[in-house]
């Protein structure tokens, strides 16, 4: 909103943040003023106004032109003016922070910082890199965007549709790299998938219409659903078919098939929606042979025509072994075993792997484990690739619990 | 002072088997230990940072060609069977405590439960300039 009002996004998140230090001192102390909200907004437009004061009379003296003047005869909101307006600047605020103009991690940084309102130190932690990397990471991220001039409004319809595939792109980029994280029990991280998981409903009650909204929302809270049984007693991955289905969050479950029902059936179909509607089949599933593997199958097979994604394809294949078995799904990988961007990739030797496992292969399953073990670059997937290849070659094939 | 801690295997330093061919409990017990041993440094403040490196098929030696452009080969590690598995920072009081942190984590469990006894190099940090010099 401030944003908007003076055209300044890193002066007004500032105020933001300040405004947010005086609720934290004073709210405490005095009692939650009547509308808080409200008290936020004239807060941080007072903030504002004194910061733009402050940077307006450094650039006098520098003997800059004073070009923000107007703003300060403008006078602050009444408090309880309406905030229709606080909609349409989330959105914009979104759209801004995932401009493409920006990497990647920028544009999660930004967004985190941002919309997300985590501060810096967060960020950092929950990336784990130094909070002045970070810090830097934000600032020229920012600078870009003024640099580049993109006006702060809604992109228009034609270009609408690429860039809040882009929004989107980068909240489920935040939620998977929740679902990554290695480093030991560290308490003081923000819980990045639980970020993303409100960041995507506030996107979905804005766009409570769009079907690629809402099924990254229901394909977020049903792969969170699983969270707790994924990770054994010492942060060991537990593959989806050897989870305790108790631990799943049933209440997530309902809400994310409910989701993903109604996006399906008003369309148009993407591939959020797919991977949604796929996650739900193994949520609904009593165990891992009771899943409903041609429905899946199905649906991997429209995704992969609509994504292209040879990852994708490999599950496909593997989604093959589980309707037709084993030796159908080495035949589906072989073919793909030609893609160049596939060649070496260790999610192709893991799934070579699973499937040998499957056939009763041991020897060749246990060659494949490894393959993959040495040359994933995630920790918990190398341990579990590990762990998988030594409970093969100890010949203690059903020690599943 | 801060400290690094090298996890390096070698061919001669190292005199046990590589860790997948170990059993599942084996395994188990050894990534236990790593997760207490991260958890009570940081719980004592002395965690800076802790990393395991992708297996060593997957390093590259670089350098600088004709002009700058690199020049990549893949690590030398297959034949000399030496690499490096993973690196903590401690922050920590004396180097007699670094030494402590690194003969304890040298004390990781291997096959039978046995510990490795593996090697563990200790690098002092250099740091900033003192104030007067």
């Amino acid at each position: 909103m401030l944003a908007r009002r003076f055209g300044d996004f890193a002066t007004a998140e500032d105020a933001v943040q300040e405004a947010l230090l005086d609720a934290a001192t004073q709210w405490p102390a005095q009692g939650l003023p009547d509308n808080p909200r409200g008290w936020l907004v004239q807060v941080a437009y007072r903030r504002m106004i004194e910061l733009v004061r402050a940077e307006t009379a450094r650039r006098e003296r520098e003997d800059r032109a004073v070009r923000r003047e107007p703003d300060l005869r403008r006078t602050a909101p009444a408090a309880d003016e309406s905030l229709a307006t606080d909609r349409d600047d989330t959105l914009v605020l979104l759209f801004l922070c995932c401009h493409p103009t920006l990497s990647t991690a920028s544009a999660i940084a930004l967004t985190l910082r941002a919309v997300g309102g985590l501060s810096t130190a967060e960020i950092a932690r929950a990336f784990l890199v130094p909070e002045a990397t970070m810090a830097q990471r934000i600032s020229r991220a920012k600078q870009r965007i003024q640099d580049s001039g993109v006006p702060f409004r809604l992109p228009d319809q034609r270009e609408r549709q690429d860039r809040l595939a882009a929004v989107l792109h980068v909240l489920y980029l935040v939620f998977t790299e929740g679902h990554t994280a290695s480093l030991g029990p560290d308490l003081r991280r923000v819980d990045l998938s639980e970020e993303a998981v409100r960041l995507t409903r506030a996107m979905h009650a804005l766009l409570p219409d769009d079907s690629e909204v809402t099924g990254l929302l229901a394909l977020m809270l049903l792969t969170d659903a699983r969270a707790a049984a994924r990770t054994g007693p010492s942060g060991e991955l537990i593959s989806l078919a050897d989870q305790d289905r108790t631990r799943w969050d049933a209440a997530a479950i309902a809400e994310g098939i409910a989701l993903v029902t109604r996006a399906m059936a008003r369309g148009p179909v993407g591939p959020y929606q797919l991977q949604a509607a796929i996650a739900a089949l193994h949520d609904e599933a009593p165990s891992a042979a009771q899943t409903d593997w041609p429905q899946i199958l199905a649906l991997y097979q429209v995704l992969e025509r609509l994504s292209g994604n040879p990852v994708v394809a490999l599950n496909r294949a593997v989604a093959t072994a589980m309707v037709d078995g084993p030796e159908a799904g080495l035949a589906a990988l072989a073919t793909l075993a030609a893609d160049p961007r596939l060649a070496g990739h260790h999610r192709l030797d893991a799934a070579r792997a699973h499937l040998y496992e499957m056939a009763g292969d041991r020897e060749r399953a246990v060659a494949h484990y490894r393959a993959a073990a040495g040359g994933t670059t995630s920790l918990p997937e190398q341990r579990y690739l590990t762990m998988r290849a030594a409970r093969l070659a100890g010949g203690a094939v059903d020690s599943r619990p | 002072m801060k400290y690094m801690l090298l996890m390096q295997f070698s061919a001669a330093g190292t005199d046990f088997p590589s860790i997948d061919t170990w059993t599942p409990e084996e395994i188990t017990a050894h990534i236990a230990f790593m997760r207490e041993v991260n958890g009570k440094l940081s719980a004592d403040g002395e965690l800076v940072q802790a990393e395991g490196l992708a297996g060593p098929q997957q390093a590259r030696i670089v350098r600088a060609g004709a002009g700058g452009a690199p020049v990549v080969t893949e690590g030398p590690f297959a034949e000399t069977k030496e690499f490096l598995a993973g690196w903590w920072i401690v922050d920590c009081e004396t180097p007699q405590r670094a030494v402590e942190i690194a003969a304890h984590i040298s004390t990781a469990p291997g096959p039978g439960g046995r510990p490795l006894n593996m090697p563990i190099e200790v690098h002092p940090i250099m740091s900033a300039p003192p104030q007067e010099m």
